[in-house]
């Protein structure tokens, strides 16, 4: 029985309370919109790299060896569940870029010669493969040849294994293997500092003297097969030719990047958005709350004509609904806008040849279902009570609120108070529920721009402590193989090296127990001077004469405590297998490593004084002499110069970062103002009564509006160093939610956090509370004391 | 424009409310003088513009035409601020609905109106004249209606304002407690001396007047003064 009356009503009421409406709305859109970004981008990255893995058939299992026989493919075919393999030589190598001073390191990968590639298949973005029989033809990775400005037709210089070789550039590509290309020892994609290169396989192999022998195979397997198995089987078959052990997609370098960032957009969806929900929910009930209470005798009345309880509880219900749906809606287009956008960030980032964006309705539908369901909740208790009122009761008047002197009363400081102060002081006390809702309100708010914001801090702290604190060096020198540590003393004699220090590292299997971990030992010196083994608290730390230091985070994955010992199987040369006692633990924020005095590492091994890299430090002013001569250098495979690390690190965080940080202020100021505004204007309905009355009596504008407003300051102020200590505890959370095992975010406020996020969320109050004030000054007088209430 | 004696003086008053296409005439052209001291009864029927006229010369509202003297302020001239200003400084209003601030106790509200006054008398003192210098520390919703009320007067008057304006103030309340309001409203008269305006719809109250003004269609139709004033107490109805 709801007439076209009560219609009527629903959509007055609405228009009539559109600025709360509104601002609750807006609220509720920011968790929309959050929700269906994360939601849309998880599903279109997913999609995209599903369908660019499928079409360029990226391979399931992945293995290196240091060389194995061409007629090995034939035995790793044979293993059930392939479907495909390729093999292919892999090294690493360095180039020459006309009118770029440092080194650039070259991953080069062989390409079939006059056959398709089975596996790993590019997208030529230009150009063409390299013909058969023509070793100097290359196909260059798009993102790469772009930072160089590179075209087909152009020339680049490498240096094949000790041999300089005049390259043509023929072809750009893309290839999902190197969506995420990422150097040795870099922590982000610099694709001016690291490229791929494709060369004809034959071209390679006789490069590398290899010929009818591979060091890298892939392989596809059939749908439903276990990948771990198969990794097993390649493990065995290959353990004879030098296998570093094989891996599945999962642990492919750039897959792994990408999915860690689907995930993390995972937990992005999950925490954000109910902050939001919750705080709209909360927002509903206050408005609604108020909205019977100042239709009490309404309700009797209807009640009174035949309306059922259950018309009353529809009525405020479609209400509630109302307000939802005006902010699911916004929250769509914000949430299918900001997906949008995200996505292309991320497509561009990761250089996807094509871009799915085209969300299902589930993403849409879900955010829709939860949010409508939020408002719902937020609408129980006060609908509740609506459909309760019994007629009579419902249409005498209430009776003026009950008060008490409580705390407040005649001695001490109270006495001091003067009425507006009290009058704003028994508002709090007596309406507890609801002071509270706008504290936390607020306080939420100032939590989420602490939150967006210590990821600036912790970035900054992070390239404080790995790059700025740890690093001493300037220029890191890779080695393409182990070799004697003579030629420490070969790099200390180049031009503009002040100091040099060896390092030797290891690829290793690390076991304990059942539980097993590749990660590469990596001997230094006992006290390193250049690359510092640094704990998070910034304390250098010592490697004992024998026994592993490794990160608490290897000793989280191994289930391994100091005193235990660690059972290591080498992955190179002889292969020895050996234990190691752990010694001690560090906390650091990026990778797994596991650090051993170089020396004990040489005698493991048994060898002699062995390196596969050397740190330097450089004298500035002889950088371009050092690394002409560098690129020169036979058995040199990488360069990497701290200074570039550090400025791309910066660079790819404040593009990815910063865009978020910033959407998040947004979202968080339309919190607090949303909460505000609400708080105010329920409290201004409430009482422009008594206001007016005030007024009338001749109190100024600015002494009412200190009434009113003074309650709002008052619990903002309470809420604000709340908030920094939620914010605290919701950054504990979030980085918790997103550690991966690359990288841990470090738990760093600045104290100048908690003071922005203070001050932006005291400004959005501040601004909400303007807005209500200018109807305090429009406050109609006379009208207000005609009626009662 | 000060005429000795003469506390509020109005000419040619008007009022129109516009709503829409639609104006309504509260006031036309309305003249008055009250004298110092003067208790005044408004009498007229509902729409006659009483409130309007007595809204206009609180200073909490505006005439459209006309012009309203208080001593020697042209109340007429006077922004927001300087209406605010004459409000606190000269004026008591009392209302049907009394008006109390819930979240404060009788002396709390009356201590409201003092703390912003010039020369106030004690609030406690302005709940005695009203004969509630018991219930100082009740909160409106502890106080019947005509103790409320009571209350409201004590806050008008604990000003010591030059002018009382009390509109219905017994509109809500049965006969017996409407006395307990009118004896307060007179006793304030009487020892503070101050210019009193009275609306009612009461012809019985109007008894009490030293003058009784009739109001009719936005102007004042009648006049009479009453050559005796009737106590309150004997007022019944
Ligand atoms: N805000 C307003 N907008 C439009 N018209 C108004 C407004 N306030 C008053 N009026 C009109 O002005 C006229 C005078 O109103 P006023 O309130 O002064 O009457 P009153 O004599 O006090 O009546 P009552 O005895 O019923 O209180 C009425 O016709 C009324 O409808
Ligand atoms: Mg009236």
């Amino acid at each position: 029985m709801v007439t076209g009356a009560l219609h009527r009503k629903l959509y007055r009421d609405l228009w009539r309370l559109r600025g709360q409406v509104l601002a609750i709305a807006l609220v509720m859109a920011s968790g929309v919109g959050v929700l269906v970004m994360a939601l849309t981008t998880v599903e279109s990255l997913e999609e995209t790299a599903v369908a660019y893995y499928e079409r360029n058939r990226f391979a399931d299992v992945f293995a290196q060896v240091e060389r194995a026989p061409e007629h090995l493919a034939a035995r790793l075919r044979q293993i059930p569940g392939v479907q495909a393999v390729e093999t292919r030589v892999v090294r690493t190598a360095v180039l020459d870029v006309e009118g770029f001073e440092e080194p650039v390191i070259g991953q080069l990968v062989s390409l079939p010669e006059g056959e398709a590639l089975r596996l790993n298949r590019l997208t030529l973005r230009q150009g063409r493969l390299p013909r058969a029989a023509a070793p100097d033809e290359v196909v260059l990775l798009e993102p790469f040849a772009k930072a160089h400005g590179l075209d087909p037709g152009d020339r680049l210089r490498a240096v094949v294994n000790g041999r300089w070789r005049e390259l043509t550039v023929v072809g750009i590509a893309l290839s999902p293997e190197f969506v995420y290309a990422i150097g040795p020892g870099s922590l982000m994609p610099d694709n001016r500092r690291y490229g791929i290169v494709w060369l004809g396989h034959e071209a390679l192999q006789a490069a590398y003297d290899l010929d009818g022998a591979f060091n890298h195979a892939s392989l596809s397997l059939l749908r439903g097969t276990d990948p771990a198995a198969v990794v097993d089987r390649v493990d065995r078959l290959l353990e004879g030719y030098g296998g570093t052990g094989a891996y599945a997609r999962a642990d492919q370098l750039s897959n792994w990047f990408l999915m860690s960032e689907i995930d993390q957009q995972r937990t992005l969806s999950t925490i954000l958005p109910t902050i939001f929900l919750a705080v709209a929910a909360f927002l509903t009930h206050m408005v609604l709350g108020r909205l019977i209470a100042v239709e009490r005798s309404e309700i009797g009345l209807l009640k009174a004509f035949g309306y059922r309880n259950r018309d009353i509880a529809l009525h405020y219900v479609r209400f509630a609904l109302g307000i939802g749906l005006v902010g699911v809606l916004l929250g769509w287009f914000l949430g299918y806008w900001l997906g949008l956008y995200n996505t292309r960030v991320y497509a561009e980032f990761y250089h996807f040849p094509f871009l799915l964006f085209r969300p299902g309705p589930q993403a849409f539908l879900a955010a829709g279902a939860i949010s409508l369901g939020a408002a719902l909740l937020g609408a129980l208790g006060a609908v509740r009570e609506a459909a309760a009122l019994p007629p009579a009761e419902a249409m005498r008047p209430p009776a003026p609120p009950m008060f008490r002197r409580g705390t407040l009363g005649r001695s001490g400081i109270a006495n001091r108070l003067d009425q507006p102060t009290r009058i704003l002081l028994r508002q709090v006390i007596r309406w507890p529920g609801r002071s509270f809702i706008t504290t936390a309100g607020i306080a939420m708010a100032v939590a989420v721009l602490v939150v967006a914001m210590q990821w600036l801090d912790a970035i900054e702290h992070m390239i404080d402590v790995y790059f700025l604190q740890a690093q001493q060096q300037d220029v890191s020198v890779g080695l393409a193989e182990a070799r004697s540590g003579e030629i420490e003393r070969d790099l200390a004699r180049l031009p503009g090296v002040i100091a040099t220090e060896p390092m030797r590292s290891v690829p290793a299997k690390l076991r304990h127990g059942w539980r097993e971990e590749r990660e590469a030992l990596q001997g230094l010196p006992a006290r390193q001077q250049l690359y510092r083994v640094y704990d998070a608290e910034g304390r250098a730390l010592e490697l004992p004469p024998d026994g592993l230091v490794i990160s608490t985070m290897l000793a989280k994955l191994l289930d391994v405590r100091v005193g235990d010992a660690i059972t290591v199987e080498v992955l190179e040369g002889r292969r020895p297998v050996f234990d190691v006692p752990v010694v001690a633990t560090f906390e650091t924020y990026i990778g797994s490593p596991a650090y051993i005095d170089i020396h004990a590492l040489n005698r493991l091994m048994h060898e002699g004084s062995s390196v596969t890299g050397v740190h330097l430090r450089v004298d500035a002013l002889e950088r371009a002499a050092l690394f002409r001569e560098l690129k020169s250098l036979p058995r040199v495979s990488s360069v990497t110069v701290k200074q570039a690390a550090v400025q791309t690190f910066r660079d790819t965080m404040a593009e990815t970062i910063t865009i978020f940080v910033s959407f998040f202020i947004v979202f968080a100021c339309a919190l607090a103002f949303g909460v505000t505004y609400n708080a105010a204007r329920i409290a201004l309905s409430e009482r422009g009564r008594e206001l007016a009355t005030l007024r009338v009596l001749g109190f100024t504008r600015a002494e009412i509006s200190y009434i009113l407003l003074g309650e709002v300051a008052l619990l903002a102020f309470l809420a604000l160093p709340l908030g920094c200590l939620a914010g605290y505890a919701l950054s504990t959370l979030i980085v918790g939610a997103f550690e991966t095992e690359l990288y841990r975010v470090p738990l760093v406020v600045r104290a100048s956090t908690y003071g922005w996020a203070m001050l932006i969320g005291g400004l959005a109050t501040a601004v909400s509370a303007f807005l209500v004030r200018r109807r305090v000054d429009r406050l109609d007088l006379i009208a207000v004391l005609k009626t009662r209430e | 424009m000060a005429s000795p004696g003469i506390t509020l003086r109005a000419r040619g008053l008007g009022k129109v409310y516009r709503t829409g296409d639609v104006e309504v005439h509260a006031l036309r052209g309305l003249d008055l003088e009250l004298a110092s001291g003067e208790l005044v009864v408004l009498l007229g029927p509902s729409g006659s513009g009483k409130s309007t006229l007595l809204n206009i010369l609180g200073g909490l509202d505006t005439p459209t035409s006309g012009e309203a003297w208080f001593l020697d302020h042209e109340l007429s001239r006077l922004d927001d601020a300087g209406l605010t200003r004459y409000r606190r400084d000269h004026v008591g209003f009392v209302f049907q609905f009394y008006n109390l601030i819930p979240s404060l106790t009788a002396l709390e509200n009356v201590s409201l109106v003092t703390e912003i006054a010039r020369d106030p008398m004690p609030p406690r003192e302005a709940l005695e004249l009203v004969g509630l210098g018991g219930r100082l520390d009740h909160f409106p919703a502890q106080l019947s209606g005509g103790e409320q009320q009571r209350v409201a007067i004590a806050r008008a008057i604990a000003k010591r304002p030059d002018l009382l304006l009390c509109d219905e103030p017994t509109g809500a309340l049965d006969s017996q407690t409407g006395v307990l309001v009118l004896e307060a409203v007179e006793r304030i008269h009487e020892e503070l001396g101050t210019t009193t305006v009275l609306i009612t719809h009461n012809a019985v109250i109007a008894d009490m007047a030293d003058r009784v003004l009739v109001m009719g269609d936005g102007a004042i139709h009648d006049e009479r003064r009453n050559a005796a004033r009737r106590r309150a107490r004997e007022l019944t109805w």
